[in-house]
C-alpha cells in the first residue's frame, strides 16, 4: 500500500483527496460519510456574507411592508424575540462538524464587505476552523475599472484578513487574471497559504422559450482538469505556497494528474453529486492501485513530478501547447 | 418603590396585566382589540410567566361567541381566564355573559370599546358595545388614560375575586387603546400584592370536577326562577365597597388614588359635568384651564359605572352644584335619554337632590372631543334653558341638536411641544414616530404622548402622528389643533392638502422636498406660501429620499426625518438625540440583523448635511392652489359629500348631509384619483398580443381594453394608441390598451403577467413601467376619450375566453385595497361577467373594506345605470346574509310567475311564455329576456289593475339575478363556517367565492383554520402546527353543491371556466379563490409566480366538482392541475411568513415544512382517486 499522505496549508492529510464546497457540506451526516469513505480533509460550504445581509435585509423589509399603515392591520407579523441572521448558523455547524469528524475542517467564506471578510474570519477561526479558504469572486465588468485594481483589492483582503487570523488562509482563485503567474506570488507574499485552482462559476445561458438568461452550476467534467493542470505545473516551484487543484476531478486518474502537475490536494465535488459520496473510496482505490501498479512509494514522491519545471518539455504548458494540438490534425492543405 | 417608566399604549398595557394575572386566556381578533390578544399569545409562545410562574395558555378560538363559551367553560372548571374584544366581539359574548354573571363567576373581560355597526360600520371608538352590555350583570369598570388603564386592570382583576362578580373593564378603542404614553409600569409585586391567592384557591374550588361533584346551568321552572335571580343582591350591593377598597390598597402600594367617581375642580363648583372615558381627560384639562381663569366648574370621573352606586354619587358631587351636564358616548335612539344620563338623573332623585340636569352625546365613532366643546357644554348650562338631550362637536340641521362651539378655543400649554408628521404608511413615519416617543420618555423627564390616524386605504395611506411631550401630565386627548412642529414627509401632500393649518405663529415646518433650498419655494401653492409668510414659520428642507438611496434605505426615509426632528426640535441637545437614536435602531431593528442597523446609521449619519433652512420670501409668489379633491364633472353628492371627506374635511359635514339609512351612490372612486402611483404601465402596441393577462389581474381595474370601429378615432388625442383587432371576427376593428394614470398604485402585476417580449430588447414587454410625471397630463387625456369609446356587444362576446372577457367592463375599479391585492381582480372579474345583474353579499374583513369604506367606493355601473348592488351585514353571518337576498329573489320570482300567468291574456300568451321560458344560461338569453320584460312593463302600463301594478314593480326580477357572496377565509373556515355550512346545504342558487388569503388580513395576520402548516402567523408565532382545513372537501360531501378551487395565476381559464360553471349551476356554489395577500410577506409584483408555484407544489391543487356531470353519466370531480412538480419549499420559502421561522426555529421549520410536504401528497393522492372515479 503505498503512502497516500500529504500535507496542505501546514496541515497533515492521510491523503490528497478533499472534498470541496458543495450543498453535501450543509449536512453533518455526510460530513461523517464523506471521512468514512476516507477523505483526507474537507472544505466546507461558503459562508457567503452577502446572503447573511440579504436576508437581514429582506426580513426588515417584509416585516415592515404595510405595517403601520392602516388602522385594523399595524403589523402582518408576529415579532419573533430573535432572529438567526448572522453568521451563528455556520460557526454552529463548523463546530459540530469538528465535533463529527477526525480529519482537517477546512472553512470557506466570501465576504463583501473588509469589515465582514475580516470579522467573519476570526468567528470562524473562534468556532475552530482548521484553515480557512477565502471563496474570492470578483467578475471585474466595470470597463473603467484597472486589472491592477482588482489584483490590489485581492491582496489587501488577504493581507488583512491574515493580520487577524492564525489559522492558514488559502485563497480560491478564478482562472481570469491577466498575469496569473505574478498574481500568484503576489498572493503568496500577501499571506496566502495555498491557492485552489479554480473557483467554478455560475454561467448564464439564454433560455430562448422565455427570452430569458438562465444562470446555473453545472457539474464538471475531467476535461475542465487540464486548464488547472496547466497553471499548477506552472506555478509549483515558483511560488511559495501550497497549491490544491478544484474542478473536473472525477477519477483516481485524475488525481494523480493534480498531483504530478504540482498540487497537494485534489478537491472533489462533482464527481460526488454524480455518483455519491461513496466515491471517494472508489479515487483512493484507484490511486494506490495506480502507484502500486507503476511502483510509486507515495504520493509526495511525485508531487510535482510533472510540473513545468520537471518536464522535458517545459513549453508544453505555455503557448506550444496549443501550436501541438494543432498540429496533431493533418492540414487539409 | 421606584418602578420602569414605560412608553406602550392602553392595549398593551391592559394585555400586560391580564397576561400577568391569568392561567387561561381565549382570544379572537377584533379591532382595536387585537394586539391585546398579539400581546398576550407573543409572551406566551415566549414563555413569559404570570404572577404564579407559569405560562398562561392562550387559546384563538373561531369567533367571540367561541371565545366567551371556551371562557365560561374555562371559568367553570376554575381557571383565572380573561379575553379582549370589542364592538361586534363584544355582542356576540353578551349570551355568555349573562350566564357568567349569574353564576357569579369571577373573571375580567378587557374591551377597547367601538362603535356598533348601525348605519354604517364604524372601527373607532364609541360605549356603544359596553352599553350594550349594562344589563348582563357584569361591573363596568372605565378607564380615561393609558396609565388608568394599567392600574384599573389590576383592580378589576383583584376586586372580582372577591366579589365573585365578572368584571368587563373597558378604555376607549383607539384614543386611548392605542395612544402611546409614557407610563409608570406596574411591578410584578404590585400584581402580587393586590391578587389575594386565599381568593384564587377559592374561585379555583369553586370550578367542576368530579371529585366534588355538583352542577349548574339547570332548567328553572316559573316556581323558582325569579327567586333564584334576586339571590345575587347581595354580591351587587357589596360591590361598590369592594372595588373602592380595593382601590384604596391599591393607592397605599402605588400612590396613585381612584374612587368609584372621581371629582375635579373647584370645590364649590356650581357646573358640573359627569362622564367617562378619555373624553374625561380632555375635560379636566379643559374644567382646570377656565378654573384657573376665575371658573368655577367640576367634572365627576364615573369609574364603577355598574352597579352604579347612588350613595358614591352623590357622595361626589358637590353640595353647591347648581347644574349638571352628563355626556354620553353612545346613542340610543328612542330612548328617554342615554344611560349615563338615566343613570346621573335617577341618583339624583333617589339622593333627594333636585338639580337641574341635560345630557348630550359626543365622540360617536371616535368623533374629535375637544377643550371648545367642553367649554361649549359648560357655556350651555349657564343659558336660563340649557339645551336638553344635545349633541357637541358636530354640526345637526336636521333636528337642530347640536351645540356650536369655538374652534379657535384652545387649553394648550406654550411649553409643550406639539409635533405632527405627515407620512406615508409605506415610509416609516408612524414606526419612527413611536421611537421619538421612547426616546423622549425614556432619556428625558418629560411626559409623552402620541397618537396616530390613519386614512381608510390600504394603498398609498396617509398617516398623520400626533405628538407631545411635556414637562406635566398630559390629559390632551384629542388632536393637535395648534402644533409648533410640523413635518410633511411626502411632498405632494403640500399640493393637494392644507398641511399648515394648525402651524402656529413661529412654528418650525419640514418638508422632504425634491426641490432644495433654493428651488422649493416656487413649488408650493399660494396657501402654504402665505402660511408660512404669516405665522413666520421656519421653514426646513431635505431631501430624504435622496439621502435614503444613497444609504441603501429604499424608500423608508423614517430614520431620517427623525434626525431631523430632533435636529431641529431642539427636544434634546442634538448629539444626545443622535446618540438616543442609534440606540433605538439597535433596539428595533438589531435582531433583524447588521446590515439593517448598519445602513439606518449611515442615514442617521448622513441626514444633518443634507438638511437646509429656507429664506422665505416676503411676498406670495405661486401661481397655483391645492388640487380640487375631485373634478368639477363629478356628481353633486360627490360635489357636496364625498369631496369634503377626499379633502379630510368630512367632520365639518353637517348631519343634513348624509344619508338617513345609509344608502350610498356607487361608482365613486372614479372621482378620488389619488394619483400615488409614481410609475404607471406604458403601453407598447407593437409588442402587444392582445391576450387580456394585463387587464384580468389588474387589481384596481386600470389597465382597459377596448375593440371599436376606426371611425372613432377622428377626435382621438394625439398620444392615443390604438392598432389592429387581433381577432378572427373583428379584424377590421381597432384595439386600445389604456391605463387610468391617476388611480394606478404602481403595483406592476400587469408587467409581470405579460407574456409578450420585445424582439429586439427582451426586457422590454407589451406593458412597461414608466414615470409617471412626464405622461401623466397626456395618458388623463387619453383616459378620458378611452371612456367614451363604446364597448362592444357583450352577448357576442366568447366569454369564457379570457381574451374576449377582458373586453367586458369591469364594475369594480379603483379600490383602496393594497398595491397588487390578490382579492380583488376575483372579484373585478366576477363583476364583468355577472356585475351588471348581481348582488352581493360581503362580509366583514379586507373585502368588506375596500368596498364599502368611505369616502369613495369601487362597485360602479355601466352605461345603462346597472351594476352590483352591495351591502355588508356582519362577519359572521355573511352566508345567511346572501341566503335572504336569495330567497327574497326566489319568492318574488314565483310571485312574478304567478302574477304574468295571470295576467297572460293581457299583455299576450306569446310574450308571458316566452319570459316564463326564457333561456337565460347565456348572455344572448339574457338579453333578449331584459327586451321581454321591458316589453311587458309597457304593455302593463296601460293596464290600471292592482296585480299589473304589483307585476310592474317587481317585473325586473323576470331577468335572471345573480346572489354572491363574498368573503375572507376569517369568514368561511372560521366564524361564519356554521352558517356557510347551512346555507350551501339549502340548495339554493347563491355563489359563495372565499377569497382565501390563508390569515385574517384585515386585522393584521392572525392565523385561521386556513392557515398553512409551516406558515407563521399572530397566534401562531412558532409557525402553524396543524394543516390547513380543506373546505372544499368538506363541501363536497353534500354532493349537489358546486365547488371549485382556483388561482388565477396559475390557470386564467380555469378561473373563468369556473366562474361561469358555478352561476350557470341551479344550486349552492363554493369557490375557493388563491389571494395572495401583503400578509405573505414577499414582492406582490410576483403574486401570480407565487400562485403558479402554490399549483406546481400541489399546495393548491386546482379542481371544480360539478354535480351537473352525474346526471350525464360523468365523474363529478376535475382535477384541473397536475401531479405535484416541485417540492414545497420552492413554493413556501419565497415567502416571509414561512421563511421567518427558519429564521426563528430552524428545527421547527425543517419538521413542519416536511409534514407539509406530507400534506400536499397525502391530499393529491386523494384528490387523483377522486378524479380516477
Amino acid at each position: 500500500m503505498p503512502d497516500l499522505s500529504t500535507t496542505y496549508l501546514g496541515l497533515k492529510l492521510k491523503n490528497p483527496i478533499v472534498p470541496s464546497p458543495s450543498p453535501l457540506m450543509q449536512k453533518l451526516d455526510n460530513i461523517k460519510r464523506m471521512e468514512d469513505a476516507g477523505a483526507g480533509a474537507l472544505v466546507l460550504h461558503s459562508l457567503f456574507e452577502e446572503q447573511i445581509m440579504q436576508a437581514s435585509q429582506l426580513l426588515d423589509h417584509y416585516l415592515d411592508l404595510g405595517a403601520e399603515s392602516f388602522a385594523e392591520a399595524l403589523s402582518y407579523f408576529p415579532e419573533a424575540e430573535s432572529y438567526n441572521l448572522g453568521p451563528e448558523g455556520y460557526l454552529e455547524h463548523i463546530r459540530r462538524a469538528k465535533e463529527t469528524v477526525g480529519v482537517p475542517v477546512i472553512a470557506s467564506l466570501n465576504g463583501v464587505s473588509t469589515g465582514g471578510w475580516v470579522e467573519y474570519a476570526r468567528q470562524i477561526e473562534q468556532a475552530g476552523a482548521d484553515a480557512l479558504e477565502l471563496n474570492m469572486y470578483y467578475l471585474a465588468a466595470d470597463p473603467s475599472q484597472t486589472g491592477a485594481q482588482v489584483e490590489q483589492m485581492y491582496l489587501d483582503l488577504v493581507r488583512q484578513v491574515k493580520a487577524y487570523i492564525r489559522i492558514p488562509v488559502a485563497v480560491k482563485l478564478g482562472s481570469s487574471f491577466t498575469a496569473l503567474a505574478n498574481f500568484a506570488q503576489q498572493l503568496a507574499t500577501a499571506g496566502a497559504g495555498g491557492l485552489v485552482l479554480f473557483n467554478r462559476f455560475y454561467q448564464p445561458d439564454l433560455d430562448l422559450d422565455n427570452l430569458e438568461v438562465v444562470s446555473n452550476l453545472n457539474l464538471s467534467s475531467s476535461v475542465e482538469l487540464r486548464l488547472r493542470l496547466r497553471w499548477a505545473g506552472i506555478l509549483y516551484g515558483r511560488i511559495n505556497t501550497d497549491l490544491a487543484i478544484t474542478g473536473g476531478v472525477h477519477t483516481g486518474t485524475d488525481a494523480l494528474k493534480c498531483m504530478m502537475a504540482g498540487a497537494r490536494v485534489a478537491m472533489i465535488a462533482s464527481v460526488m453529486l454524480e455518483h455519491g459520496i461513496g466515491r471517494v473510496r472508489t479515487l483512493l482505490a484507484d490511486m494506490a492501485r495506480w502507484m502500486d501498479e507503476h511502483e510509486y512509494a507515495s504520493v509526495q514522491q511525485m508531487q510535482g513530478s510533472m510540473s513545468q519545471k520537471a518536464v522535458a518539455y517545459p513549453a508544453a504548458f505555455e503557448r506550444a501547447n496549443y501550436l501541438k494540438v494543432l498540429r496533431t490534425y493533418k492540414s487539409p492543405l | 418603590m421606584p418602578r420602569k417608566q414605560v412608553t406602550l399604549d392602553a392595549n398593551e398595557a391592559a394585555a400586560y396585566v391580564a397576561h400577568h394575572v391569568s392561567e387561561v386566556i381565549a382570544i379572537y381578533p377584533i379591532t382595536p382589540s387585537s394586539p391585546m390578544g398579539e400581546w398576550a399569545d407573543q409572551w406566551s409562545s415566549e414563555n413569559k410567566k404570570n404572577i404564579w410562574g407559569t405560562v398562561p395558555l392562550v387559546q384563538e378560538m373561531q369567533s367571540e361567541g367561541g371565545a366567551a363559551g371556551t371562557v365560561h367553560g374555562a371559568l367553570q372548571t376554575g381557571s383565572l381566564t380573561t379575553t379582549f374584544t370589542a364592538s361586534q366581539g363584544l355582542l356576540l359574548m353578551i349570551p355568555n355573559m349573562y350566564k357568567i354573571a349569574g353564576e357569579l363567576t369571577a373573571t375580567v373581560f378587557h374591551v377597547s370599546a367601538r362603535a356598533l355597526a348601525a348605519q354604517g360600520l364604524s372601527i373607532f371608538g364609541d360605549h356603544a358595545d359596553v352599553m350594550a352590555t349594562r344589563q348582563t350583570g357584569w361591573v363596568l369598570l372605565c378607564s380615561n388614560s393609558v396609565q388608568e388603564v394599567m392600574d384599573l386592570a389590576l383592580v378589576a382583576h383583584s376586586a372580582t375575586l372577591q366579589a365573585r362578580l365578572p368584571f368587563l373593564h373597558f378604555f376607549d378603542g383607539f384614543r386611548t387603546s392605542h395612544e402611546v404614553m409614557k407610563v409608570e409600569q406596574l411591578a410584578e409585586e404590585d400584581l402580587r400584592a393586590l391578587i389575594d391567592d386565599n381568593l384564587v384557591r377559592a374561585h379555583r374550588a369553586r370550578g367542576l370536577s368530579p371529585d366534588a361533584p355538583v352542577m349548574r346551568g339547570t332548567a328553572q321552572n316559573p316556581d323558582v326562577y325569579f327567586q333564584g335571580r334576586e339571590t345575587v343582591n347581595p354580591y351587587y350591593l357589596a360591590v361598590p365597597g369592594i372595588v373602592q377598597q380595593t382601590m384604596d390598597r391599591f393607592a397605599q402600594l402605588v400612590g396613585r388614588q381612584y374612587h368609584l367617581f372621581d371629582y375635579v375642580g373647584a370645590p364649590d363648583a356650581e357646573h358640573v359635568l359627569v362622564m367617562m372615558g378619555s373624553g374625561a381627560e380632555v375635560a379636566q384639562e379643559t374644567v382646570e384651564y377656565l378654573n384657573a381663569r376665575g371658573e368655577k366648574l367640576g367634572l365627576i370621573k364615573v369609574r364603577l359605572y355598574r352597579p352604579f352606586s347612588v350613595e358614591h354619587f352623590a357622595h361626589a358631587l358637590p353640595a353647591t352644584t347648581k347644574k349638571i351636564a352628563v355626556l354620553d358616548r353612545t346613542k340610543e335612539p328612542g330612548g328617554a335619554g342615554e344611560p349615563l344620563y338615566l343613570d346621573v338623573v335617577t341618583a339624583l332623585v333617589e339622593s333627594g337632590r333636585a338639580i337641574p340636569t341635560i345630557g348630550g352625546r359626543y365622540g360617536l365613532g371616535s368623533k374629535e372631543f375637544t377643550p371648545a366643546m367642553v367649554k361649549a357644554v359648560f357655556d350651555e348650562l349657564k343659558h336660563a334653558q340649557p339645551k336638553n338631550h344635545f349633541t357637541v362637536g358636530i354640526k345637526d340641521d336636521v333636528t337642530n341638536l347640536s351645540l356650536d362651539y369655538d374652534p379657535n378655543f384652545s387649553t394648550e400649554s406654550p411649553e409643550m411641544v406639539r409635533a405632527m408628521f405627515y407620512g406615508l404608511g409605506a415610509d416609516g413615519t408612524v414606526g419612527a414616530n413611536k421611537n421619538s416617543i421612547k426616546i423622549i420618555g425614556e432619556e428625558t423627564d418629560a411626559f409623552a404622548q402620541g397618537y396616530f390616524v390613519y386614512d381608510s386605504k390600504k394603498s398609498g395611506s396617509m398617516t398623520t402622528s400626533h405628538l407631545r411631550f411635556g414637562p406635566k401630565p398630559i390629559h390632551s386627548s384629542y388632536l393637535i389643533r395648534a402644533a409648533n412642529f410640523i413635518a410633511v414627509h411626502q411632498f405632494n401632500f403640500v399640493e393637494k392638502m392644507d398641511v399648515l393649518a394648525a402651524a402656529e405663529p413661529g412654528a418650525v415646518f419640514l418638508l422632504n422636498s425634491p426641490y432644495g433650498k433654493d428651488e422649493v419655494w416656487d413649488r408650493l401653492p399660494r396657501l402654504a406660501q402665505k402660511q408660512i409668510i404669516a405665522k413666520q414659520l421656519k421653514f426646513y428642507v431635505i431631501d430624504a429620499y435622496a439621502v435614503a438611496k444613497e444609504t441603501g434605505m429604499g424608500t423608508r426615509i423614517n430614520t431620517i426625518m427623525q434626525t431631523c426632528f430632533f435636529a431641529i426640535s431642539g427636544v434634546l441637545p442634538r448629539e444626545e438625540a443622535i446618540a438616543a437614536i442609534k440606540h433605538a435602531i439597535e433596539k428595533t431593528y438589531g435582531k433583524r440583523g447588521e446590515a439593517v442597523v448598519a445602513k439606518n446609521f449611515e442615514a442617521v449619519d448622513k441626514t444633518l448635511a443634507n438638511l437646509y433652512p429656507v429664506s422665505v420670501p416676503t411676498q406670495v409668489t405661486s401661481q397655483f392652489d391645492l388640487r380640487p379633491p375631485v373634478p368639477a364633472q363629478a356628481p353633486a353628492f360627490v360635489q357636496k359629500v364625498t369631496a369634503p371627506m377626499i379633502a379630510g374635511l368630512g367632520d365639518d359635514l353637517p348631519v343634513s348631509a348624509m344619508p338617513a339609512d345609509g344608502t350610498y351612490p356607487t361608482g365613486t372612486t372614479q372621482w378620488e384619483r389619488r394619483n400615488i402611483a409614481l410609475e404607471i404601465p406604458v403601453w407598447d402596441d407593437k409588442t402587444c398580443i392582445q391576450c387580456g393577462k394585463c387587464v384580468l389581474v389588474c387589481p384596481h381595474a386600470v389597465i382597459r381594453a377596448k375593440v371599436y370601429d376606426e371611425k372613432y378615432l377622428a377626435n382621438a388625442p394625439a398620444t392615443f394608441k390604438s392598432t389592429t383587432a387581433r381577432w378572427k371576427d373583428y379584424a377590421t376593428m381597432k384595439y386600445t390598451l389604456q391605463v387610468a394614470p391617476e388611480d394606478c398604485t404602481g403595483c406592476s402585476l400587469c408587467v409581470e403577467v405579460c407574456p409578450a417580449k420585445n424582439k429586439s430588447e427582451v426586457k422590454l414587454k407589451a406593458i412597461n413601467m414608466a414615470d409617471v410625471l412626464p405622461i401623466r397630463e397626456a395618458e388623463k387625456a387619453n383616459w378620458e376619450f378611452f371612456k367614451q369609446l363604446p364597448d362592444l356587444d357583450r352577448s357576442k362576446l366568447s366569454v369564457g375566453l379570457v381574451k374576449d372577457s377582458q373586453l367586458l367592463e369591469p364594475l369594480f375599479e379603483f379600490s383602496g385595497a393594497c398595491a397588487g391585492c390578490g382579492e380583488t381582480p376575483y372579484i373585478k372579474l366576477v363583476t364583468q361577467l355577472f356585475g351588471d345583474r348581481a348582488i352581493i353579499a360581503n362580509a366583514t374583513g379586507c373585502s368588506s373594506i375596500y368596498s364599502g369604506n368611505l369616502p369613495t367606493t369601487p362597485y360602479t355601473a355601466n352605461r345603462d345605470g346597472r351594476g352590483p348592488a352591495w351591502s355588508n351585514s356582519l362577519f359572521e353571518d355573511n352566508a345567511e346574509f346572501g341566503l335572504g337576498m336569495r330567497l327574497t329573489l326566489d319568492k318574488r320570482l314565483e310571485y312574478a310567475a304567478e302574477l304574468l300567468r295571470a295576467a297572460s291574456a293581457t299583455v299576450g300568451a306569446e310574450l308571458a311564455e316566452a319570459i316564463l321560458n326564457a333561456d337565460q344560461t347565456n348572455e344572448a338569453g339574457i338579453l333578449q329576456q331584459r327586451g321581454r320584460v321591458q316589453l311587458l312593463k309597457e304593455k302593463l302600463r296601460g293596464v290600471n289593475t292592482p296585480q299589473a301594478k304589483e307585476l310592474i314593480s317587481i317585473a325586473d326580477v323576470l331577468v335572471k339575478k345573480s346572489v354572491w357572496i363574498i368573503g375572507g377565509d376569517g369568514w368561511a373556515y372560521d366564524i361564519g363556517y356554521g352558517g356557510l355550512d347551512h346555507v350551501l346545504a339549502s340548495g339554493r342558487n347563491v355563489n359563495v367565492m372565499v377569497l382565501d388569503t390563508e390569515v385574517y388580513s384585515n386585522t393584521g395576520g392572525q392565523m385561521s383554520k386556513s392557515t398553512p402548516r409551516a406558515a407563521v402567523a399572530k397566534f401562531a408565532a412558532g409557525g402553524k402546527p396543524l394543516a390547513k382545513k380543506d373546505l372544499g372537501m368538506l363541501a363536497m360531501t353534500y354532493g349537489n353543491i358546486y365547488v371549485a378551487r382556483i388561482a388565477m395565476g396559475a390557470n386564467d381559464a380555469q378561473t373563468i371556466r369556473a366562474l361561469l360553471e358555478a352561476e350557470a349551476y341551479d344550486g349552492p356554489a363554493l369557490i375557493i379563490a388563491y389571494a395572495h395577500c401583503i400578509a405573505h410577506g414577499f414582492d406582490l409584483a410576483k403574486g401570480l409566480d407565487q400562485q403558479k408555484l402554490a399549483v406546481q407544489a400541489g399546495h393548491w391543487p386546482l379542481f371544480r366538482y360539478n354535480p351537473t356531470l352525474v346526471k350525464e353519466g360523468k365523474n363529478p370531480f376535475l382535477l384541473d392541475s397536475k401531479a405535484p412538480s416541485i417540492p414545497i419549499d420552492k413554493y413556501v420559502y419565497n415567502e416571509t411568513r414561512y421563511t421567518m421561522l427558519t429564521q426563528s426555529n430552524e428545527e421547527a421549520a425543517e419538521r413542519l415544512l416536511k409534514l407539509a410536504q406530507a400534506d400536499v401528497e397525502t391530499r393529491w393522492k386523494m384528490y387523483e382517486k377522486m378524479a380516477q372515479g
